[in-house]
């Protein structure tokens, strides 16, 4: 295994988070009934003709400036003709020879923590196509055209990738990447986001790449790493044991986990590109790239540094936190309210918080627990009113009863006990309640001091100051 | 008044708005006029009678009321690929038969706001694609000036109820010459406007690069008042130009003195037929005698624009026509075993023999392997072309030349073999490859059959190139002649 290294470039598909169509004044919101987002130009009726959306074009300029790439001052729309049911007029505009986007750069981070750049050939636009319905229709088929015109940014990396986990990276990367520039939502099983992966193998130290299979349509992380390992594994047994690999359209069938040939290079289609007639080539001056620059938000990249510099988190740390625009903001305003610890703070944001959002499927934006409410908790474990310990009881009732944490402590009674005479009592009546295991502790079995911090910690329902407790037992066991 | 047919339309405009007569008097009269003739003709593939009666009617109103606009009530013909709401619009072909379009294209929209009132749909070459009208899935049209003739084409039925007197103005698109080529074998006047100049929203498409709807009319003025209120920029159509539309009726009327007229070498060549270049010479010594110079120039590129013209637009085509599936409108096979074979037999049954050669002839130069032969090549050389154009309107106004080699040519004569039939083009492609103005009008007749003279002007001079039309036809009656038996 260890003689073939995998090649793997990946084409991204980001739906545009537009209003209308690229070319069309049509919605693009998903899930109307068939043919309802369908106006005359997406059913490419005789005479009509495309009118380019402009913030199609921002968009593009957008993610162009955010990967530091070339943004053409002139870009042509091309066809690309085929007949498919769900393709109206026949072709797809397309941009060919002149992407709006070329020369790009992705920083990925690896597993061992060392950053890895992968290029980006090209990012251009293009019309998504209808869809083909089969379900209740016997021996027809159906076209809903509701996503024909669908404005898609497609992100083509260099075969620059050496596993799947790094494939992943990248792709994990962009997905940030677009949901921060607000110019994609990012949802995969909607098909916002989704990728077609290049995978080829050669021996270690070859310079020429081996022959690649293109996965198709991969819409999720998971399916991702998944058909690309299989992938690499059916080629270097294929390989090995004497074949050799075609150049083919694969499809990835998640249920059996392996990937099939759906058609191979010999019977695909000769596209017969050229500039589209219908639309003038797109001319952006530098005013405008210029303003798109200055619109740009705080990039994923930057944010990462500064969360590491500001907070003193770890690379790692500030990754988790910086995955999404919403969750950093979340977590910049818990260390505004309550600043004393930012790591803290992290811990909680990545730890209780996260396992809650996602036990209930729910993204940090969903408001059922305010930052406020959570910085309120780390401050009352910060200035000891409450253990860690009792925090996430505390956090558990804020959780499902949507209330501040100081409401939680007092209807519950849950305020740290740091008065030393009263944990004093408590340890003297546990003492007075065990005394064989108050005699073996003397006889020297040390591990029993666990036995009574967990008896004291029970009989004040676990309130007291776990370090108090610790220092007045040992005292008076000692003693 | 049973001279409405010999009157101009502007002179029925201003009757109308005089109010001495009616828009159905107007309307039903010359709709008797197309009843009677279309047997002999075929001009018409749809006339809608009740629908040009109903808003005849919705016209006169109007004029009573005092409103209207400069076309209210005149009658009116669409080519048949403008389309029509609730009116068929069927391309001359048997793929669009009982196609019924759900809107307007915006020329249609615009001069039925301008008031004008649509007799029908006239008959074309299919998609256009042709220059003697035979192609049309619905027979020939015929020329008025002899049965036994070709009217040209794309736009023959358009340019024969024109010249029939059977409408006063029909508009028409021209991707090669289709307006301005059956224009001179009909006698009549046609413009094809500056590409860009006129909305191509609504027009089905042929070759978008070169496709520019225009006009076909008795005569220079009334071209004018037609573009006038049919062109300008259009929202829906990124080619169109936003460029502010002259009142080309009010600009005629200046001095032709000075005019510097660039006769192009080219267009004179061992092609033209002597008879007809005759005629042409003659109008020369017309705009001569109207104070205009005459300087011979050359555009050494220009003989290529066959050629090039037979890449791109059959290319354009190619792509264009592939929406044609039977999947959504148009004509779908009976009982198709699968996916293909409605693919296959629809389009195989849809389309004549022209158009599947020129979908050929289109996938043929931009498959892989042969696009940088043939496409990207002829992409080049239309450059060069309208650099050769560029650099002959620094030194001249317009050029002037034929705009057929020879008059009509018999029905049949040229079907057997299609490059005969587009050299019928050789002089008018040139302005499509470079987007420019132009215009044909009657020049005189060999052997009793019009000529026809091309005046060509840099991009958006409309307005020059309908003064030179009018003063010469100011200077001249040719246009005024109406073939025997529709005067």
């Amino acid at each position: 295994m260890s003689a073939w290294e995998p090649v793997i470039g990946l084409e991204i598909h980001a739906q545009l988070a537009t209003k209308s169509k690229i070319f069309s004044g049509s919605a693009t919101a998903y899930g109307a009934p068939p043919n309802a987002q369908a106006n005359l130009v997406d059913l490419g009726y005789p005479g009509v003709l495309p009118v380019l959306n402009a913030e199609a074009v921002r968009m593009a300029v957008k993610l162009g400036l955010a990967i530091n790439a070339r943004i053409a001052t002139h870009s042509v729309f091309a066809r690309k003709n085929y007949f498919y049911p769900d393709l109206p007029k026949g072709y797809q505009i397309s941009q060919y020879e002149l992407p709006i986007v070329a020369k790009g750069v992705i920083d990925i981070v690896l597993e061992d923590g060392s950053t890895k750049r992968i290029g980006v050939t090209r990012a251009h636009l293009e019309e998504d196509a209808g869809k083909s319905l089969h379900e209740g229709l016997p021996g027809l088929t159906g076209i809903d055209l509701n996503r024909a015109g669908t404005p898609l940014v497609e992100i083509v990396s260099e075969p620059e990738m050496r596993s799947a986990k790094e494939a992943v990276a990248y792709m994990k990367k962009v997905h940030t990447l677009v949901r921060y520039l607000e110019i994609c939502d990012g949802n995969m099983q909607e098909g916002s986001f989704r990728c077609d992966a290049n995978v080829s193998v050669r021996r270690a130290g070859e310079s020429k790449f081996g022959t690649r299979a293109e996965i198709k349509n991969l819409n999720s992380f998971r399916f991702v790493e998944r058909a690309i390992n299989y992938e690499i594994g059916r080629q270097i047994e294929l390989i090995e044991s004497g074949g050799a690999v075609v150049q083919e359209t694969r499809l990835y069938d998640p249920d059996k986990g392996e990937t099939r040939p759906m058609r191979s290079k010999e019977e695909a289609n000769d596209y017969r590109y050229f500039p589209d007639p219908d639309l003038l080539p797109v001319e952006l001056e530098e005013a405008f790239i210029e303003a798109v620059r200055a619109s740009l938000p705080e990039l994923p990249d930057h944010k990462a540094a500064r969360f590491s510099a500001q907070y003193a988190l770890s690379a790692y740390d500030a990754g988790v936190l910086i995955a999404s625009r919403e969750l950093a903001a979340y977590y910049e305003e818990v260390v505004a309210a309550a600043p004393q610890d930012p790591k803290l703070a992290a811990n909680w944001v990545m730890g209780e918080l996260a396992a809650a959002l996602n036990k209930e499927n729910l993204d940090v934006s969903c408001g059922k627990l305010s930052a406020a409410h959570l910085a309120g908790l780390l401050r009352r474990i910060g200035d000891g009113t409450i253990s860690g310990k009792i925090a996430k009881e505390v956090f558990e009732a804020m959780w499902s009863g949507g209330v501040s944490a100081d409401a939680v402590i007092e209807s519950k009674g849950l305020r740290q006990i740091t008065d030393s005479a009263a944990i004093e009592r408590a340890i003297d009546e546990v003492m007075a309640k065990h005394p064989s295991q108050l005699a073996d502790y003397c006889a020297g079995k040390d591990k029993l001091f666990g036995f009574f911090v967990g008896q004291v910690m029970k009989a004040t329902s676990g309130k007291a100051n776990p370090a108090q407790l610790n220092e007045l037992l040992r005292r008076k066991l000692s003693g | 008044m049973d001279d409405f047919h010999n009157s101009t339309l502007r002179q029925l405009a201003a009757g109308l708005r005089a109010r001495k007569f009616s828009s159905v008097e107007l309307v039903g009269a010359f709709l008797e006029r197309i009843e009677r003739h279309q047997a002999a003709l075929n001009a018409f593939i749809s006339v809608t009678r009740s629908q040009a009666l109903e808003a005849a009617r919705e016209a006169d109103r109007s004029l009573a009321s005092g409103a209207g606009g400069a076309l209210t009530g005149v009658p009116i013909a669409h080519k048949d690929l403008f389309c029509t709401k609730g009116v068929r619009t069927t391309c001359g072909s048997r793929m669009l038969e009982n196609f019924i379009s759900p809107y307007d294209a915006t020329v249609v929209a615009k001069l039925r706001s301008a008031g004008a009132v649509m007799l029908g749909k006239t008959n074309m070459d299919e998609f256009a694609m042709g220059s003697s009208n035979e192609t049309s899935y619905y027979g020939p049209v015929r020329n008025p000036w002899n049965p036994a003739l070709v009217p040209g084409g794309s736009s023959g039925g358009s340019a024969a109820a024109v010249a029939a007197r059977l409408v006063p103005v029909a508009t028409a698109t021209d991707t090669g010459g289709s307006i301005r080529q059956p224009a001179a074998l009909c006698g009549i006047t046609g413009l094809k406007p500056t590409y860009g100049r006129v909305s191509r929203y609504g027009m089905v498409a042929f070759a978008s690069s070169l496709d520019q709807g225009g006009v076909l009319t008795t005569n220079a003025a009334d071209a004018a008042l037609l573009l006038r209120e049919m062109a300008g920029f259009d929202a829906n159509d990124s080619t169109s130009v936003d460029v502010a539309v002259p009142d080309y009726l009010a600009a005629l009327g200046s001095p032709l003195k000075g005019l510097k007229i660039g006769l192009l070498r080219e267009f004179f060549d061992q092609g033209l037929d002597a008879e007809n270049e005759r005629q042409v010479r003659e109008a020369l010594r017309v705009f001569e005698s109207l104070g205009a110079r005459l300087v011979e120039v050359s555009l050494p590129h220009l003989p290529l624009s066959v050629p090039v013209y037979y890449v791109v637009a059959p290319a354009e085509c190619s792509s264009n026509l592939a929406r044609f599936d039977g999947v959504r409108f148009g004509h779908r096979c009976e009982n198709p075993r699968d996916l293909n074979d409605m693919y296959r037999r629809s389009r195989g049954e849809g389309f004549g023999a022209e158009v599947k050669r020129r979908i050929m002839t289109g996938t043929y130069v931009l498959s892989a392997g042969y696009y940088d032969a043939y496409y990207l090549k002829a992409q080049r050389v239309r450059s060069l072309i309208n650099a050769d154009f560029s650099r002959a309107f620094e030194s001249v106004d317009v050029l002037l030349g034929p705009t057929t080699p020879t008059p009509a040519f018999a029905i049949g004569a040229k079907t057997a073999d299609p490059i005969t039939m587009y050299l019928n083009d050789i002089y008018t492609i040139g302005a499509n490859l470079a987007g420019l103005p132009a215009i044909s009008v009657p020049c005189g007749f060999v052997q009793d059959l019009p000529v026809g003279l091309q005046i060509v002007g840099p991009h958006f001079s409309e307005a020059r190139v309908l003064n030179a039309a009018h003063a010469f036809q100011e200077a001249t009656d040719w246009h005024t002649r109406a073939p025997a038996g529709y005067a």
